[in-house]
């Protein structure tokens, strides 16, 4: 069974992702029984299989609107973003959108050039599951969620921004 | 100025500790290059020809005297006695080993400095009007909101991966001096009929390889939306920038792609989601931030001081230094002193350590204890007593800091160039050498005028070169050796243009002969007082093209032997780079 990180944690995941080989198309290819995560395109190809299962999941590739979900997202267990190069920076839009406009509150993983270094933006975005490259250790990954322990602006995890927050000092010297 | 409290310090310090265990994670193997590359890059830690260099943030434009103390010690310990100035107001450093750059983002840590966003695919810098608080046409004191925006762009965790580098930059006076309409988004801080703050928002400006002088996106943000609008752009932008080609990646291109009314349509149905929420500014926090660029305690003085008048007319030198290097205050007895890192010779914007140590005294003595970088490589004490000019002037003469060429045209502006850099086709350093010392009779100097001449050493416009009023830039050529595009018309400020080019390329050795004889054409065309830009714009580009070219150039004797002649000799910098 594959580990990816969840909620802070390292745990078992029982989730398949479904890539489409080359030869295979959205309308034709067989989603196995289980916990799968589906393409979006195939999920738009085979909703009306797919939508009557217990637990479904879709990905979306990085040149793919979140959009696409509208009226759907109560549908999955999961929602993940692919990232197919770790700088490449949508998917971090594509996050945000789905949680602050789309209001989608269940799982959001993502998957692809997953790596320690990015994960601290990533939960703060809105992913709260990670499955990392599978050349890097988790337990070296899962550090990089606490990198910092404080934020200026706000963003998905953060509803205020740090001046909202705190009581920040204005300088002494001019209140006198 | 600006003044962390624990949270800052707290976040920069956080940010050390992760980059230390990221070099050393680099240098055991666990981080490939490539992976590497945009950590460090996001620290400002660039590979260049002679080592890593190191740009630091000198978060739009302003430093205190214990930072710029931290500069020197740094160019000592770590580097080779020197930095440079940038363009972007950032200082680098270009002799660096990678073993050492935890230690030294750590020392600067210490006086609140960091290379945060110094480069990559992120928000950089933000830069800011030279002049901000102290000029005399000030509309609105922009550093507040530079300072704000320098926060909420600092680990922006949506914007740390864009397309494409984003750089943004505040005016704050009538006229603009932070070039805001070169850069992906410029902010002009003005006020409405009734008296309110906010923003004109300018969008999709830039140089590099496609010139472009942005466009208004709207005439006006109020203040309390301004980081809600610039997110709602940045997320247009991070979603639709183009990824398939480096060199169309900017927000420029996308902004003329969709054209800038479906884009404000696009950024204005984001925004319409954030507008007045939890990311508004309050003015509780524009207050607390405003009162760290509260005015110093300054003296009721008055305007003008009889012993300066006494001195200039006695020194010649004084007074050229005065009419070029001192500009107007707002406050009665002050001025704003430019101290020249132009001096014939040296590299536009290189300053050693003891002259960086130097300038902080001064700035303690004379400045309140705070200096500012210019975008055109210069130093500015911001807060001087007109009747300390005279002591003033004497102490930078000795250290070199007081040519009287601000504004003129051997206030050059240059890249690095070929000699550090390895993008640059061409050498640039050398060539604001050669220019400056062609130019250095000041009658000539000042006959001619206000001017700027831009140097880059390659299209990616470092020296801003297409807003310079005369433009140098290295180009590629088959034959792998130095060649030069030169145009002109280019300006900077509220009548912002490109530049054309005028013709085939040069040699280096050409290149001063072809100012001289643009410069030529100028004077003999020019009415009466008029500006070399002016006159560019009246006549149109024909009679300079038809001078310039109508002559040969005499042969030079010995171009290929040059180029191991350089740079001064302390720098002991061998003329190398892999493109030639």
């Amino acid at each position: 069974m594959n580990m990816i990180i969840k909620n802070k944690a390292i745990v078992a995941d029982d989730w398949t992702v479904l890539r489409l080989q080359e030869q295979e198309t959205p309308e034709s290819v067989i989603v196995a029984a289980g916990k799968v995560i589906v393409p979006l395109k195939v999920w738009q190809a085979q909703r009306a299989a797919l939508q009557d299962r217990k637990e479904i999941g879709v990905w979306l590739a990085s040149d793919e609107r979140p959009e696409e979900l509208k009226g759907d997202i109560e549908k999955f267990s999961v929602i993940a973003v692919d990232f197919p190069k770790f700088s490449d920076g949508r998917g971090y839009s594509i996050a945000f959108n789905l949680r602050a406009r789309l209001g989608y509150s269940g799982e959001l993983r993502a998957i692809g050039d997953v790596l320690r270094d990015q994960l601290f933006y990533l939960q703060r975005v809105g992913f709260d599951a990670f499955a990392p490259r599978p050349d890097r250790k988790i337990e070296d990954v899962i550090k990089g969620l606490s990198d910092f322990s404080e934020v200026y602006q706000t963003s998905f995890d953060q509803k205020l921004p740090l001046f909202r927050r705190v009581q920040r000092k204005a300088n002494e010297a001019a209140s006198s | 100025m600006y003044r962390y409290d624990e949270y800052d310090q707290q976040i920069v310090d956080e940010r050390v500790r992760q980059y230390r265990d990221q070099v050393r994670r680099r240098l055991s193997g666990e981080l490939t290059e490539q992976e590497f590359l945009p950590l460090r890059l996001q620290n400002g830690l660039y590979m260049q020809i002679h080592g890593y260099m190191l740009r630091i943030a000198v978060p739009y434009g302003l430093i205190s005297s214990q930072q710029m103390r931290m500069f020197a010690h740094i160019a000592r310990k770590y580097d080779r006695g020197y930095g440079h100035f940038t363009t972007r107001q950032n200082i680098q450093f270009n002799w660096l080993k990678l073993q050492d750059t935890p230690d030294i983002l750590a020392d600067l840590a210490s006086v609140q400095m960091h290379g945060i966003q110094t480069s990559g695919n992120c928000v950089r810098n933000i830069t800011l009007d030279e002049f901000a608080g102290v000029a005399q046409d000030e509309v609105v004191d922009p550093r507040p909101y530079a300072e704000i925006l320098r926060q909420w762009s600092t680990f922006h965790p949506e914007f740390a991966y864009l397309p494409r580098k984003f750089k943004i930059a505040i005016s704050g006076g009538k006229e603009d001096r932070a070039a805001i309409y070169a850069h992906d988004i410029g902010l002009a801080a003005i006020k409405n009929a009734q008296g309110e703050v906010g923003f004109r928002v300018v969008v999709g400006g830039g140089l590099g390889r496609t010139p472009i002088i942005g466009s208004v996106i709207c005439e006006f943000v109020p203040w309390q939306h301004i980081l809600t609008y610039v997110e709602s752009i940045l997320r247009i932008y991070n979603q639709y920038g183009r990824r398939d080609n480096k060199y169309k990646a900017r927000i420029k291109i996308l902004v003329k792609a969709l054209g800038i009314d479906e884009f404000r349509r696009q950024v204005e149905a984001d925004w319409a989601d954030l507008k007045d929420g939890p990311g508004t500014l309050t003015s509780e926090e524009i207050n607390r931030v405003a009162s760290f660029f509260a005015d110093p305690a300054y003296e009721t003085l008055p305007d003008h001081d009889s012993k300066l008048n006494e001195f200039k007319a006695d020194s010649r030198s004084f007074s050229n230094w005065l009419s070029r290097n001192v500009k107007p205050h707002r406050i009665p007895g002050y001025a704003i002193v430019v101290l020249s890192l132009k001096k014939t010779g040296n590299a536009p914007g290189d300053a050693t350590a003891e002259q960086m140590d130097f300038v902080a005294d001064l700035a303690d003595r004379y400045s309140f204890g705070e200096l500012r970088i210019t975008h055109k490589q210069n130093l500015v004490l911001a807060d001087v007593r007109q009747k300390d000019l005279i002591s003033l002037w004497q102490e930078a003469s000795a250290q070199e800091l007081t040519t009287p060429n601000i504004g003129m045209l051997t206030d050059i502006i240059s890249c690095p160039g070929a000699e550090f850099c390895t993008l640059a086709n061409a050498r640039s350093i050398p060539l604001a050498k050669l220019i400056a010392e062609r130019f250095e009779n000041l009658d000539y100097l000042y006959d001619i005028g206000e001017i700027t001449l831009n140097i880059s050493g390659c299209v990616n416009a470092c020296g801003q070169h297409h807003i310079g009023n005369i433009g140098i830039t290295g180009v590629e050529k088959k034959d792998h050796d130095e060649w030069y595009q030169v145009s002109i018309g280019g300006a900077e400020g509220n009548d912002s243009s490109i530049s054309k080019i005028i013709g085939p390329s040069f040699t280096f050795h050409q290149v001063p002969e072809v100012i001289e004889r643009l410069i030529h054409v100028y004077l003999r065309e020019r009415f009466e007082a008029e500006s070399f830009i002016d006159t560019v714009r009246r006549v149109g580009h024909a009679p300079f093209k038809e001078h310039v070219y109508a002559t040969d150039f005499a042969a030079q004797e010995d171009e290929a032997a040059d180029k191991h002649v350089v740079l001064p000799a302390q720098y002991d910098v061998p003329y190398y780079s892999p493109r030639f």
